[in-house]
C-alpha cells in the first residue's frame, strides 16, 4: 500500500478520507470523478465530514452515495432540491449539498431547482452540465447545444422544434434567494482547483446561512459524445465554453 | 391537560399534528383541505413547538421534502386531496422503498381527473393497494369523526415509526369540513431521538448512513421485497382496527368506513327499527383490512351490503374476506354525492334485506 512506501514527510498529496475506497463506476476521463474528489476535498479541508448530508440524483451520479463518505440520501429524479429542503428545515445547522446532472436538475427537476433557489434554501447545489443524458445512453438534455447530435437529436438539436439550450446558472442567478452562482470545469488541474475553491466558499456561505449556492461544472461525456477523453475535453473547450462561459455569475461583493 | 374544543376537522387535524410533536409539515393548497396548512401557519408553529411548516411549490416537492425530513428520523407530515395525492405517489413509493416513516393525509374528493371538490371515497384502491409503482403498502387509517381524526394523527406517527412505513389517513371532505366537539390530547414534546438509520451526519467510527430505494441486483431487490412483505404480515397481525355494531344476533351485515360508516350506522338502526336483525362493521384500518371479523360474520349472517361513496371498491376486499360463503352486495353514491340513510335502507331492502 502507498502509505507503506512513502514516508509521511514526503507525502504531498493523498486520497481524501471523505471519499470511500469503493471503485468509481464512471467512464474513463469523465468529469464526475474529479468533481467528486474536489467536493470531497472541500468537505475534508473544512472539517465538516460529520456534519454534512448529501443528496444523490438519478442519472450517472445516482450511486454518488457509495463514494462520498458522508450521510447520503438518494432522491427521485429531479427532486433533490426538495429533499434537501426537507433535510435543511429540520436540521438547519448541518451542511447539505445536492449533486445533480443536467437532465435531473434542468429538465425534470426545474421546478424544484428554481423554487429552492427562490426560497434561498441554505444548501449547495452541484450541477454537472455535460449537455447530454449519460446514464440512459446519450439522449438530448435541456443543455444540449444547438446542432449538437444526440440519440434523440440525431441530425443535431434543432432549436426551432427542440428548444434552445437552457442556461440554468444565469436563470437562478437572477433570483434574490441565490447568494453565489459560478460556473467552472475540472478538465485541467488549474480548473479543478478553482472548482474546489468555489465549493469551499459555497459551504462557508452555507454556514453563514447566506442563501442558495449553485456551482455548475461544465463537464464532458466521452462515452456519449463518442470521443476519447482528450478529444472530449478539447471539444468542450471549443464548443461548450463559448456558450457556457466559465467564472462567477453571481458573487458576493 | 386534555382539552375539549369545537373544531373543524381539518383544523383539528392540524392541531393534532402540532400536539403529536411533529417536526415538519410540507404541503400545497388544494380544496377541501387547505385549512390544514392555513391553521399551521396561523399557529406560528416555529415559535410554539419548533415545528417547521412550509408551503411547497408542488405536491411533488412537498412529498419529497417529507422524504428528506423523514430520512433524518423526524416526524414529517403532508396533506392533500385526491388529485394532489396522485402527484405524491412517486414520493410515497420511494419513501416506502427506503422504509422511512411519515404521515400523509388525503381529504378525498370526487374523481377521476380534477373531479369535484365534494366528499368522496373514490381513492380507496389507490390508498390500500399501494398507489405508486412497485410492491408496497401504506398503513391506511379511516376516521369517521373529528375525534378519530385527531386520535389517528397520533396513532399514525406511532405506527409510521413502529414499522418505518408511510401511514395514510384516508378521510374525506365531510370529516375535513364539519365541526364537532373534540377532546385534544396533551402536547407531546418533539423528540430529539437520533435513529441509527437516519442521516444526521456521519458518526466517528460508524459507517455513513445511506438512504436509498435503489438495488442494482435483482437478487437484492427480491430480498427487499421479501423483507417488506414480512413487515406487512406483521402489520396485518397486529394493527387491524374496526368497530362492530350489533354483530351478536345479526342476520344481515353492513360494511362501511369513514363518513359513510356513520351514515350507514343510522341506516342500520333504521333497519333494526323495521325488524331486520342488522349489524355494521366499520373498518378503522383499511390496510390492514379486518378480514378475520368479516369472514367470521359471513358464517353467521345471510347477506352483506357494502356501502361506499365510490362505484364499488372496498366491496372487492369484503368479497375476498367472505370467500364466497354468502352474497356480498354493494350500494354507493359517488362523484361528490353523499347517500342518505333512507337511500341506504331502501337499497338494503331492495337487495332482499
Amino acid at each position: 500500500m502507498a502509505e507503506n512506501l512513502i514516508k509521511p514527510e514526503n507525502l504531498v498529496y493523498d486520497k481524501t478520507k471523505v471519499l470511500t475506497d469503493r471503485v468509481l463506476h464512471y467512464c474513463p476521463g469523465c468529469g464526475h470523478s474529479t468533481t467528486h474528489r474536489m467536493l470531497a476535498e472541500a468537505i475534508d479541508e473544512l472539517g465538516i465530514q460529520g456534519e454534512t448530508i448529501g443528496i444523490a440524483p438519478v442519472g450517472c451520479s445516482v450511486l454518488a452515495y457509495y463514494y462520498f463518505d458522508v450521510d447520503m440520501t438518494e432522491a427521485a429524479h429531479g427532486r433533490a432540491p426538495a429533499v434537501a429542503t426537507g433535510i435543511k428545515r429540520v436540521l438547519p445547522d448541518k451542511y447539505v449539498f445536492t449533486y445533480q446532472g443536467d437532465g435531473d436538475l434542468a429538465a425534470i427537476g426545474t421546478a424544484e431547482t428554481i423554487h429552492a433557489c427562490n426560497r434561498g434554501e441554505n444548501f449547495l447545489i452541484v450541477f454537472i452540465n455535460n449537455g447530454i443524458y449519460g446514464m440512459t445512453g446519450g439522449q438530448m438534455a435541456p443543455t444540449t447545444l444547438e446542432n449538437m447530435k444526440s440519440t434523440t437529436s440525431p441530425r443535431g438539436r434543432d432549436v426551432k422544434t427542440m428548444g434552445s439550450p437552457l442556461k440554468i446558472s444565469e436563470l437562478v442567478a437572477s433570483l434574490p434567494g441565490t447568494y453565489y452562482v459560478a460556473r467552472h470545469s475540472v478538465h485541467t488541474p488549474a480548473n479543478a482547483r478553482k472548482t474546489k475553491r468555489a465549493f469551499k466558499k459555497a459551504l462557508e456561505y452555507q454556514k453563514e446561512k447566506k442563501g442558495t449556492c449553485l456551482i455548475e461544472v461544465v463537464s464532458n461525456c466521452p462515452s456519449n459524445w463518442k470521443m476519447t477523453p482528450i478529444e472530449s475535453n478539447k471539444w468542450m473547450e471549443e464548443n461548450m465554453f463559448p456558450f457556457y462561459s466559465l467564472g462567477d455569475i453571481k458573487a458576493p461583493k | 391537560m386534555k382539552e375539549l374544543r369545537l373544531m373543524k376537522g381539518n383544523e383539528a387535524l392540524a392541531e393534532a399534528a402540532i400536539r403529536a410533536g411533529a417536526d415538519a409539515y410540507f404541503g400545497y393548497p388544494i380544496t377541501p383541505q387547505s385549512e390544514i396548512i392555513e391553521y399551521l401557519m396561523a399557529q406560528n408553529t416555529e415559535e410554539r413547538t419548533g415545528m417547521a411548516v412550509l408551503q411547497a411549490e408542488s405536491e411533488i416537492a412537498a412529498i419529497n421534502m417529507v422524504y428528506g425530513a423523514a430520512g433524518c428520523g423526524k416526524k414529517a407530515i403532508t396533506s392533500s386531496s385526491s388529485p394532489g395525492i396522485s402527484l405524491k405517489q412517486e414520493g410515497l413509493s420511494y419513501i416506502a422503498g427506503a422504509e422511512l416513516p411519515c404521515v400523509v393525509v388525503n381529504i378525498t374528493r370526487g374523481g377521476p381527473g380534477l373531479g369535484t371538490i365534494q366528499p368522496s371515497q373514490s381513492d380507496y384502491f389507490q390508498a390500500v393497494k399501494g398507489g405508486g409503482h412497485g410492491d408496497y403498502k401504506l398503513i391506511v387509517l379511516a376516521p369517521a369523526t373529528v375525534q378519530e381524526t385527531v386520535d389517528y394523527v397520533k396513532l399514525a406517527f406511532d405506527l409510521a415509526f413502529k414499522y418505518r412505513n408511510p401511514v395514510m389517513i384516508l378521510s374525506d371532505g365531510i370529516i375535513g369540513q364539519m365541526m364537532e366537539k373534540v377532546e385534544l390530547f396533551e402536547q407531546i414534546p418533539r423528540s430529539d431521538k437520533e435513529y441509527d438509520w437516519a442521516t444526521l451526519g456521519k458518526k466517528p467510527g460508524k459507517d455513513h448512513v445511506i438512504i436509498t430505494s435503489l438495488q442494482l441486483q435483482p437478487e437484492e431487490q427480491e430480498k427487499v421485497n421479501l423483507r417488506l412483505q414480512e413487515k406487512y404480515r406483521e402489520v396485518e397481525k397486529n394493527e387491524v382496527r374496526y368497530e362492530a355494531y350489533n354483530t351478536e344476533d345479526a342476520e344481515y351485515m353492513f360494511v362501511a368506513y369513514g363518513s359513510c360508516g356513520r351514515i350507514t350506522q343510522k341506516a342500520m338502526e333504521m333497519a333494526r327499527e323495521k325488524g331486520y336483525k342488522a349489524g355494521l362493521i366499520r373498518p378503522q384500518t383499511l390496510y390492514p383490512f379486518p378480514v378475520e371479523i368479516i369472514n367470521k360474520v359471513a358464517g353467521q349472517v345471510k347477506r352483506i351490503l357494502t356501502v361506499e361513496m365510490n362505484t364499488g371498491q372496498m366491496v372487492e376486499d369484503v368479497r375476498l374476506a367472505v370467500g364466497g360463503k354468502i352474497p356480498v352486495d354493494y350500494y354507493g353514491r359517488f362523484g361528490g354525492m353523499i347517500p342518505s340513510p333512507d337511500e341506504i335502507l331502501n337499497a338494503f331492502e331492495q337487495k332482499g334485506g
